[in-house]
């Protein structure tokens, strides 16, 4: 219990200095360019895929129960776009990104800090929250809202091919239903949910490598704990923004 | 001048450092000697302010680090150069990106930059190798890369944790006397943590030895092997005996 009101401590210390520093001199970037493309471009081939395939069995179950209970294949587009654009989309972007980029950041953070580079750093005259921590949780604040909005359109293609061969529903009619009921608000409901997600995960990663203690096995366990964490605060936070989000009016 | 001053600190309610008072005088090389796990290397850390003591003063050039604020902490943290047990290169930058990391915010253009790369790299007498990874070079091509690096920005302090350690005897000596000539080339004070007693006998002009969390004598070099402390003899008559 006291360690984990010690971690929380640290965690939300450390959040509070790098936003406290997000603009002040010197500004890495470099480095956030470098990150935005490894967070970015490198993890699009694996969103869009992932994406696809979602539309696909998202459009396929919607079709057969609407079969089932309407014998027509009704309102595929609606809850394809509606369920992409509002919660999945965001949710399964940031979980693809919580295993291929999270935990990369915490092993990699964390290496340097069992090997003494972050100490390294200090000695060189390099704030590591400055040259380390801030850039990633910009790329990744950055990165995430577009990599949604690119895998929202994938997931939604994948649909429209699902409707077109299994139900027989042109195009047209597909994105006339997708449309149709979306408003700008639910837009803007998944695209606030995707940067704070991206908020989430990059300082949970950059927390748990930066104060990893003991070793190999130290940076196996804190590479665990941040996919832990981060997918268990992104599951149960989600419940909580989308609450906030539709009391407010967004959504 | 450093001055540490009645200096605390422990580890899960482990005690380390059980009041270490000791004063660094300018321009000196000094030894800090005792066994494995008395808190040598906790007490260089705590020298440059990267662990906060539970209790006393540490003074460099006159300014407590031990109260300061972050930016005067690094203000003074730029006045020293660090040599890591494990060297501490950074993995993913090249040699000539590590020994140029601690020079990319002083406005000095990337020529000048190259200049000092490769000068400070011939210093420890490496040519040739600023394009490759740490993973490529032998632990005694690290531990020179490492001291380059400490050495490139012109620190006022080098601090020294280990520097022989898991070398072979003779690029121990190699490294030995590579402290000994930056010692003369740029005319630092440095401190040298250490239990390779043939190295601390030869780079310094004084050796502390720590024992249970103090420094339990400083003394020149010639009268520590006389020194009349009984563990010390112990220590010293081993290290003679097993040399590393």
């Amino acid at each position: 219990m006291k360690k984990s009101i010690i971690g929380l401590g640290r965690y939300f210390l450390l959040v509070y200095d790098s936003f406290l520093n997000l603009f002040s001199s010197p500004f890495e970037k470099e480095i956030l360019i470098q990150q935005i493309y490894e967070i970015g471009l490198r993890s699009l081939p694996v969103c869009l895929m992932t994406s696809i395939a979602v539309g696909m069995v998202l459009a396929l179950q919607t079709g057969m129960a609407s079969m089932a209970v309407l014998n027509e294949p009704a309102y595929i587009g609606t809850v394809v776009s509606y369920s992409l654009i509002k919660e999945l989309g965001p949710m399964l972007t940031s979980v693809v990104l919580v295993g291929r980029i999270g935990a990369a950041i915490t092993a990699e953070i964390g290496t340097m800090r069992v090997t003494e580079q972050i100490d390294a750093m200090y000695t060189l005259g390099t704030d590591p929250i400055k040259y380390l921590i801030i850039p990633r949780i910009i790329a990744f604040t950055i990165v995430l809202p577009i990599l949604t909005l690119l895998s929202n359109i994938t997931g939604m293609i994948g649909g429209g091919i699902i409707s077109y061969l299994k139900f027989n529903i042109p195009s047209t009619i597909y994105i006339r239903d997708s449309l149709d009921y979306l408003y700008l608000d639910d837009f803007f409901h998944g695209l606030i949910k995707s940067v704070i997600f991206g908020i989430i995960i990059s300082t949970i990663a950059c927390y748990k490598g930066f104060y990893t203690e003991g070793g190999a096995e130290g940076v196996g366990k804190a590479t665990t704990g941040c996919v832990v964490m981060s997918v268990t605060t992104l599951l149960i936070g989600d419940y909580f923004l989308s609450s906030l989000l539709i009391s407010l009016g967004i959504g | 001048m450093i001055k540490i001053i009645n200096l605390y600190k422990s580890f899960n309610q482990k005690p380390v450092l059980q009041g270490i008072n000791l004063e660094i005088y300018d321009g000196e090389t000094l030894t800090i000697m005792g066994g494995s796990g008395q808190g040598k290397t906790v007490l260089l850390k705590n020298i440059i302010g990267l662990i906060k003591p539970d209790k006393g003063k540490i003074y460099v050039d006159d300014i407590d680090i031990t109260s300061a604020s972050k930016e005067i902490l690094q203000k003074v943290q730029s006045k020293f150069g660090y040599l890591f047990q494990g060297s501490a290169l950074f993995d993913s930058m090249t040699v000539f990106e590590n020994v140029a990391f601690g020079l990319r915010h002083q406005n000095i253009s990337f020529e000048e930059v190259k200049k000092r790369v490769e000068l400070y790299l011939s210093y420890v007498e490496l040519e040739g190798v600023e394009n490759m990874y740490p993973s490529e070079l032998s632990g005694g091509m690290r531990k020179r890369v490492a001291l380059a690096r400490a050495v490139a920005y012109n620190p006022h302090y080098i601090l020294y944790d280990e520097p022989t350690t898991g070398l072979d005897p003779q690029t121990a000596e190699t490294i030995t006397d590579l402290i000994i000539s930056l010692q003369k080339k740029l005319n630092v004070t440095s401190v040298v943590v250490t239990h390779d007693l043939k190295a601390a006998l030869k780079v310094s002009q004084r050796i502390a030895f720590l024992y249970k969390g103090k420094i339990v004598t400083v003394e020149e070099p010639k009268k520590i092997l006389n020194t009349n402390i009984s563990f010390l003899k112990e220590f010293i008559s081993y290290a003679i005996m097993n040399p590393i």
